[in-house]
């Protein structure tokens, strides 16, 4: 199962480090990582999407709340957050299909955000599903690079994690 | 300096002076080129300074010197191979919850990253070592380092504590202002125990009739022991030690079934296995303990009192988890406990330990059996602090040795670090000199460090070495005997080295002894020579360390003496 983590970090250099290598070391799977400072400059968020069962997820919230540098670890996983990630598609287009890519974005809300003879870029932010979802439509047309930033989330209304 | 005031020192003083704000005393340590201003400033100060032969050592007589006396140990070294040449003795530390602080020395500022002469990324290395380390970017953060690494590596779960100092932040002048108080947003021990958990705990000990304690080395480190066994007593339940917590009650309790384990007593084997509720106090379910996981003690109910959270249920599955400290939790604990109904358990207990003793047999009148040995140390030094290297020695010295105190029993339980033994007792000889300290090592461990004789009698540290010499790599050898169908690939290590001579070369005090008469005399006249000494002991090369569970077996599917 996977389980969406919300860990508060002191903005110090290092800690990411401190953070990924405890991961590996202990044979932990890192789905997704994205990491930012957050309304205090002092500290940073950084959302970790893990796969495993209870125990797994019991473990690593234990071990991540035993890194000095680790003020607070939350799982906010399911129903109760806003889950979101940002990915840029640089899909091959030409006169023929840039109307039609134009389209699939309109659907995605997406955005262009480049456009050149021979392709085009999009951008769209979106759950998982939603990106995988326009990944598929684009594929068709020829992929050449995407970009992904991970899973960030939030929980709804006025909690704060 | 007072705190409040401030004066202006460079960063390599102020380091100094922060450490004897802390209480330092010793440290142990081997300069080199990027930690040249730190030696500077230490040569007009009081702190004494043990230059060792081997930076690895340093780590270890730090550990010795922090289980001996409950401080915090100091080691000190150069960048690069200096720093690199600390990670064994710091992971040691590390898996048995040691505190300690190692400094290090590393290139300018301007050169990390350039792969500058003896630099090496310490901090990186040492990440999944230690509890938490530091690179010192700025002189002026380290009165706030040095305070929070002391806070860190001496509170909740001991460990170890990386200070890595650039040269030139040594070099810098600073304000120095030593802070009274540490803020850590991200690291707050628990130490008192949750009232509900403990209550639910005497509710689990009141319906239990067959209950025992399981007692790690967090009893230790805690300064437990009185509780530990206050609690025995007030419940009648027996008692069962980890190797990391050999010593915390004494052996000769008639409550205290022995270590647990691997190679544990039968009896404090078949004692867990039998239980229907565990007591675990400090104690981690190390594999090593448990054996097959699966068939652990199947009827047990299990309470777990550990400072740690990420050990409650880390192995075993717990039904009243208590976080915090071991001696406050044993202190509340007992106000809501009374005897159990115990009675037949303890008989049967007692029945178990007249069938299954520990025990071993001569081969012939001549040979000296190890077990023997480690009997007579514990008969001429009653009160010794017993360190060990690793191997089939260590064992026994778990096994014979009749511990009375606790941190008199001193060894790699975690790590398994072969060399442990000699330099740790020098930190421990250090840290507690009306000691008598005793180093039982085996011919292989003891070869690991053995030039920190040269250390000990520059210094005049008078620890005695008891090598048991069986001219192999002994552990090994018996898995090769048991598992591997008795070849003894690589094992074999005979005539390596005269060790008689070897202590002489060095200084020390050096005796032999072949037959079981000359044993005693001889451990006698090492340990009243007053000097470093070694006593190099010819034992039986093919004995073995019984009982023993067989890895990945439960731990009542054990090998005994008489079986083989």
């Amino acid at each position: 199962m996977k389980h969406t983590l919300a860990v508060l970090v002191e903005n110090k250099s290092g800690v990411l480090s401190r953070v990924a290598s405890l991961f590996s070391r202990r044979g932990y799977n890192i789905d997704s990582l994205a990491v930012g400072v957050t309304e205090d400059p002092d500290i940073s968020r950084i959302t970790i999407v893990v796969h495993g069962d209870d125990h797994v997820l019991e473990q690593v919230t234990k071990q991540l709340n035993k890194l000095i540098d680790v003020i607070k670890v939350s799982d906010i996983g399911g129903d109760d957050a806003v889950e979101r990630e940002l990915a840029l598609i640089k899909v091959s287009a030409d006169v023929n299909t840039r109307a039609e890519i134009i389209q699939i974005a309109n659907i995605f809300r997406a955005r262009i955000v480049d456009v050149a003879p021979k392709s085009m870029t999009v951008e769209v932010t979106g759950d998982e599903s939603k990106i995988q979802a326009i990944e598929k439509l684009l594929r068709q047309f020829g992929i050449k690079e995407m970009v992904r930033t991970g899973k960030i989330a939030m929980v709804r209304g006025p909690k704060k994690v | 300096m007072t705190t409040g005031s401030t004066e202006k020192v460079n960063g390599a003083k102020a380091l100094i002076k922060c450490l004897e704000k802390e209480g330092v005393d010793t440290l142990f340590g081997y300069p080199g080129g990027q930690i040249i201003p730190f030696y500077n400033e230490l040569y007009d100060s009081d702190l004494r300074h043990i230059l060792v032969r081997h930076e690895q050592a340093a780590a270890h007589a730090a550990d010795g010197y922090a289980r001996a006396t409950g401080k915090t140990g100091v080691c000190v070294s150069t960048s690069g191979p200096g720093a690199t040449n600390l990670v064994t003795g710091i992971a040691t530390a590390y898996m048995d919850s040691v505190p300690i602080v190692a400094l290090t020395g590393q290139v300018p500022r301007p050169l990390i990253g350039n792969d500058a002469f003896q630099e090496a990324d310490i901090t990186g290395i040492t990440l999944p070592i230690t509890k938490h380390n530091y690179l010192v970017q700025d002189a002026e953060e380290i009165p706030r380092i040095v305070k929070e690494a002391f806070h860190i590596a001496s509170t909740g779960r001991p460990g170890p504590v990386l200070i890595d100092l650039p040269k030139d932040v040594q070099n810098i002048e600073i304000d120095l202002q030593y802070p009274d108080k540490v803020e850590l947003r991200g690291y707050k021990p628990t130490y008192k125990g949750n009232t509900q958990q403990i209550k639910r705990a005497a509710e689990e000990i009141a319906n239990s009739c067959r209950p025992i304690i399981y007692a790690g080395g967090g009893v230790i480190s805690s300064n437990a022991s009185a509780e530990l066994v206050e609690l025995a007593e007030t419940l009648m339940a027996p008692v069962t030690t980890t190797l990391m917590g050999i010593s915390a009650i004494p052996t000769e309790h008639p409550l205290y079934v022995g270590m647990l384990g691997m190679h544990g007593c039968k009896y404090a084997n078949y004692a867990v296995q039998e239980s229907d509720l565990i007591i675990a106090v400090g104690a981690r379910f190390d594999d090593r303990v448990t054996g097959k996981l699966e068939s652990f003690a199947p009827n047990a109910r299990v309470i777990h009192i550990d400072v740690d959270p990420a050990e409650i249920s880390k192995n075993v599955k717990v039904h009243v988890p208590i976080v915090g400290d071991a001696k406050q939790i044993l202190k509340s604990l007992i106000k809501y406990i009374q005897r159990c109904n115990s009675a037949e358990w303890i008989e049967k207990i007692n029945q178990w330990k007249k069938e299954y003793p520990l025990a071993y047999r001569y081969v012939s009148s001549d040979t000296i059996m190890p077990q023997f040995v480690v009997e007579q140390i514990s008969e001429v030094c009653k009160d010794a602090i017993i360190v060990t290297e690793v191997g089939q020695h260590q064992m026994w010295a778990a096994q014979y040795f009749k511990y009375r105190k606790p941190r008199t029993f001193l060894t790699s339980g975690g790590l398994g670090t072969m060399g442990y033994g000699l330099p740790a007792a020098m930190g421990a000889k250090v840290g507690k000199p009306d000691k008598t300290v005793i180093n039982i090592a085996g011919d292989g461990s003891f070869q690991m460090n053995s030039q920190e004789l040269a250390t000990l009698v520059q210094n005049d540290i008078p620890v005695v070495s008891v090598i048991l010499n069986n001219g192999y790599l002994g552990m090994v050898r018996q898995w090769q005997e048991l598992f591997y169908d008795r070849r003894y690939s690589h094992t074999f290590i005979k005539g390596s080295v005269d060790f008689v001579k070897l202590a002489e070369a060095y200084g020390a005090l050096g005796l032999r002894a072949e037959k079981p008469s000359e044993v005693r005399p001889a451990i006698e006249e090492a340990v009243g020579s007053g000097r470093p000494a070694v006593v190099e002991v010819i034992v039986e090369c093919e004995a073995n360390v019984y009982p023993m569970v067989p890895a990945g077996a439960a731990i009542n599917e054990i090998i005994d003496l008489e079986e083989h």
